[in-house]
């Protein structure tokens, strides 16, 4: 009988340990080998011996961290390669989160455990979708682990801030939007609901914007906030990330319209607290329904949640019939915050 | 329904004033009757359903959801209207009511309807539409401030003052179709007449060191502020009754107060609870608060009265044009020729020099004083906070350096956030004992980095209530120290509000229920 996940993937403060092959699974503090799931900074640390993970989150490491930092040997697998270390079976899988994101799928000994990462199962022109794979543990995340959570069509969303343009032409949209992922998915957004004009960018999103237009994710014209015309930023769209819009460096815009894009802008008085005025609810986490499709997508008997909201999708699993544990990492949900 | 929801939410993400004011005035400009006057009066809270209550609106709502995916979504979102609008399946068409049809509808309908006509509305809106629509329900809307900016924008929409809508508006009744026909010049002015109407109170600044430095003290008197709750007692041909400082009738809260109006007049006071000539702490005056009706035995275990301050009218006289001195000198006089029950006077504080008030406000330990009231002499009685007239001048916070023990979620501003802080001092045998909660006096940032470390550094839950490891220190500022049987400690803190956080003082040298204890009354 094949022997049962928990007895070869443990939670240690590091993270989640592969037992056999002894390495971790997004280690939240340095470690001799691990296996990273996407460039989040809080799923991606700085100073592992050795990485493996695709080759879009090793760039987006490079870009982060430096070469240095990003691990003294970087292995990239490529989509569908098995790599094998003492007898697991390491493969990346798609996971729609962000450019590179990856599920990791552990194969020991006719046992298979997949470790979600983050992800989401909305369509994001930026990334691979997610691909369920069936596996007798799934560890998934539950940033939006609570039924309140029904993310909207991320194009409904695109077209209230157009829509809110038309209403205030002669003010700058200051949109708060996380550095990797989220920012690249809004400008790809716009461009696709129609949007050409130039999107202004604060300086810490123009790194990550080139990256993903050299690995072939077409963002159109990009230019930087900092230098522009001030002039010339009225009327336009201008990105930055969360922490920035209630910075003093929100304050070289004009009476800006002042939004954010994230799943928690679905909650009003959160949303409000936040100092929006128009909260946009586009998120590359899984809202309560893609949580629960995606449980019954890889069809298994049990499920470990990471970290998020995991009393009421634990509540939800013993209502289905399936085994739920929380393993409560810490250390994750940083991004997911600003998310 | 779907224009009014659009409005609720447009002034929810709206910081400005002004520009509250715009939007309320541009729904009341271009929404017809008796639509605005419908909207006007769930502002106003002026609009009952008694077939709809909150407990009807959670049963609907448990009907579709698990009893404890809903009470883990409540504790996330911390109301009730928005959790289960936000639970509730989505609409296959949206198609509301319109505001005057629900009206009609729930004021039409047998008691045992109502939830299926809510059921209905609700599967036929959107998110924004059925939070508005509990709240309109259950009477959630009224919110004291939402009035008052309702009626500057209708001042500033139709060009009236706003006093003259306030002097009108207990005469008015929902839709209020007499109060759009004046404003629109189709009518004249609705009468004020002899009902009983709120007048707007004036309202003191707090003073700064800098007023203080330059305020010309012989202009000034000075009296004592207590710390219970302000009121307006209105008594008129029409009737009498008691307000809140927010224009909230709570007569029947304080029949005696009341029972004691049989003269004519408009007086301004504060509300206390007073036991052989002394105040009690504003703890005992709360539990005569927010009530319907009130038992023989409440009255005579929390004895009120009112400690009053001015007079604005005396009989048909509108005093509100005289000086301070020349009001006060009328109040004194008909005060000792009425003898009314249940009130007395404010005492006016003799004093030479700003030091005597100084030594005065310093030494002042009784729990029910809040500081000193400076009003000028000359000042006529201004609605609203006008500069430079009244001013607070409030005793210093004492404060203790508590120990961060249990959080929870927060209502309102502050849903979702873990915002509401149980924090205690340190026993002889070295237990932590809860001493107060607090939730406000930190900044945004504050509460952010508290959330984040609160939710890393949980030790046990109870329900919605996390225990922290005791590692935080916080300076807790109040206003006074009460005994209390009800705490564990003994001691309960009164307005307690988070100063800082001590980042530079470990959790072991907060301090002891022994330091507490000093700071209790004598």
């Amino acid at each position: 009988m094949p022997p049962h996940p928990e007895t070869w993937l443990h939670p240690r403060p590091e993270g989640l340990h592969c037992v056999p092959g002894d390495f971790f699974i997004d280690p939240t503090r340095a470690v001799d080998r691990a296996v990273i799931t996407h460039g989040h900074a809080d799923h991606a640390r700085p100073g592992h011996r050795h990485v493996l993970a695709s080759a879009e989150t090793l760039a987006i490491m490079r870009v982060r961290m430096g070469e240095a930092r990003a691990g003294a040997v970087q292995q990239a697998a490529a989509p569908g390669e098995i790599v094998r270390v003492n007898g697991v079976g390491i493969s990346l899988v798609p996971a729609g989160h962000v450019l590179g994101s990856c599920q990791v799928v552990l194969d020991y000994e006719g046992s298979r455990a997949v470790i979600s990462g983050d992800y989401k199962r909305r369509r994001d022109p930026t990334c691979a979708p997610f691909v369920p794979v069936a596996c007798d543990v799934f560890v998934t995340e539950a940033t939006f682990g609570l039924p309140v959570f029904c993310h909207p069509d991320a194009a409904s969303e695109i077209a209230k801030l157009l829509h809110s343009m038309t209403i205030f032409p002669a003010r700058a949209h200051l949109v708060g939007a996380y550095g990797l992922g989220k920012a690249q998915r809004l400008i790809a957004l716009l461009r696709e609901a129609g949007y050409e004009s130039p999107i202004y960018l604060h300086g810490a999103l123009q790194k990550l914007c080139d990256l993903y237009q050299a690995l072939g994710v077409s963002l159109g014209d990009l230019r930087p906030a900092t230098v522009a015309d001030k002039d010339a930023l009225k009327g336009a769209i201008v990105l930055a990330p969360p922490s920035a819009v209630a910075d003093r460096w929100a304050r070289r815009l004009d009476d800006p319209v002042i939004a954010i894009a994230s799943g928690w802008m679905r909650v009003r008085q959160r949303a409000k607290a936040s100092g929006v005025e128009l909260p946009l609810v586009i998120s590359d986490h899984a809202d309560w329904d893609e949580l629960l499709a995606t449980v019954e997508d890889v069809a298994a008997p049990e499920i470990w949640v990471t970290h998020g909201a995991e009393a009421a999708l634990l509540r939800q699993l013993s209502l289905m019939g399936r085994r739920g544990r929380a393993l409560s990492l810490i250390g994750y949900g940083d991004e997911a915050e600003q998310e | 329904m779907k224009p009014f929801a659009d409005l609720l939410e447009r002034l929810l993400y709206t910081t400005g004033r002004n520009a509250k004011i715009a939007l309320l005035a541009d729904y009341f400009a271009h929404r017809p009757d008796p639509e605005r006057g419908y909207a006007l009066a769930a502002i106003a809270g002026a609009l009952d359903f008694p077939g709809a209550k909150p407990a009807m609106l959670r049963e609907l709502a448990a009907a579709r959801t698990d009893p404890e995916l809903f009470a883990l979504s409540y504790d996330f979102v911390g109301d009730l209207a928005e959790t289960i609008a936000l639970l509730w399946p989505p609409a296959a068409r949206a198609a509301p009511p319109g505001l005057p049809d629900l009206v009609a509808a729930l004021r039409a309908a047998p008691r045992a309807e109502i939830p299926a006509l809510i059921e209905a509305w609700l599967d036929a809106s959107d998110v924004s539409t059925r939070i508005a629509l509990i709240k309109l329900i259950t009477g959630g809307l009224r919110v004291g401030a939402a009035l008052r900016l309702a009626k500057l924008a209708l001042a500033r929409q139709f060009a009236v003052e706003a006093d003259e809508i306030e002097e009108v508006w207990h005469g008015l009744e929902p839709p209020y179709t007499a109060l759009f026909d004046w404003l629109e010049g189709r009518a004249p002015r609705p009468a004020p007449g002899a009902a009983p109407v709120f007048r707007p109170p004036m309202l003191a600044h707090p003073i700064e060191a800098a007023d203080l430095a330059t305020l010309d003290w012989s202009a000034h008197r000075a009296e004592w502020k207590w710390d219970g709750i302000r009121v307006q007692l209105v008594s008129t041909p029409g009737g009498s009754r008691l307000y809140s400082r927010g224009a909230e009738d709570i007569s029947a809260a304080f029949p005696e107060i009341v029972a004691a109006m049989d003269f004519h007049a408009v007086l301004d006071g504060e509300l206390l609870v007073i036991r052989d000539g002394a105040v009690a702490p504003f703890a005992d005056l709360q539990q005569r608060l927010n009530r319907k009706s009130v038992p023989a035995k409440l009255r005579a275990a929390y004895p009120v009265g009112v400690r009053l301050y001015d007079m604005l009218f005396e009989g048909e006289t509108d005093l509100r044009g005289l000086p301070f001195d020349a009001r006060r000198a009328r109040l004194e006089a008909w005060f000792a020729s009425t003898s009314p029950a249940s009130m007395d006077l404010s005492e006016l504080i003799p004093f030479a020099a700003a030091a005597d008030l100084a030594a005065l406000r310093a030494g002042a330990r009784d729990a029910a004083i809040e500081g000193l009231m400076l009003k000028r002499a000359d000042s006529p009685y201004l609605a609203g906070r006008p500069k430079g007239h009244w001013w607070k001048w409030k005793r210093d916070p004492l404060s203790l350096d508590c120990v961060l023990m249990y959080a929870q979620r927060g209502h309102g501003k502050r849903s979702s956030y873990y915002s509401d802080y149980t924090f205690g001092v340190w026993t002889a045998e070295g237990a932590l004992v809860p001493v107060g909660k607090a939730y406000s006096g930190y900044t945004d940032a504050e509460l952010q980095r508290l959330d984040r470390w609160i939710r890393a550094h949980t030790v046990a839950s109870y329900g919605p209530v996390r225990e922290v490891e005791k590692a935080i220190v916080l300076e807790v500022g109040f206003d006074a120290a009460q005994r209390s049987t009800r705490h564990k400690s003994g001691i309960a803190l009164r307005f307690p509000r988070i100063l800082r956080i001590r980042d530079d003082k470990p959790a072991a040298e907060a301090d002891t229920l022994e330091t507490a204890r000093l700071l209790l009354p004598s």
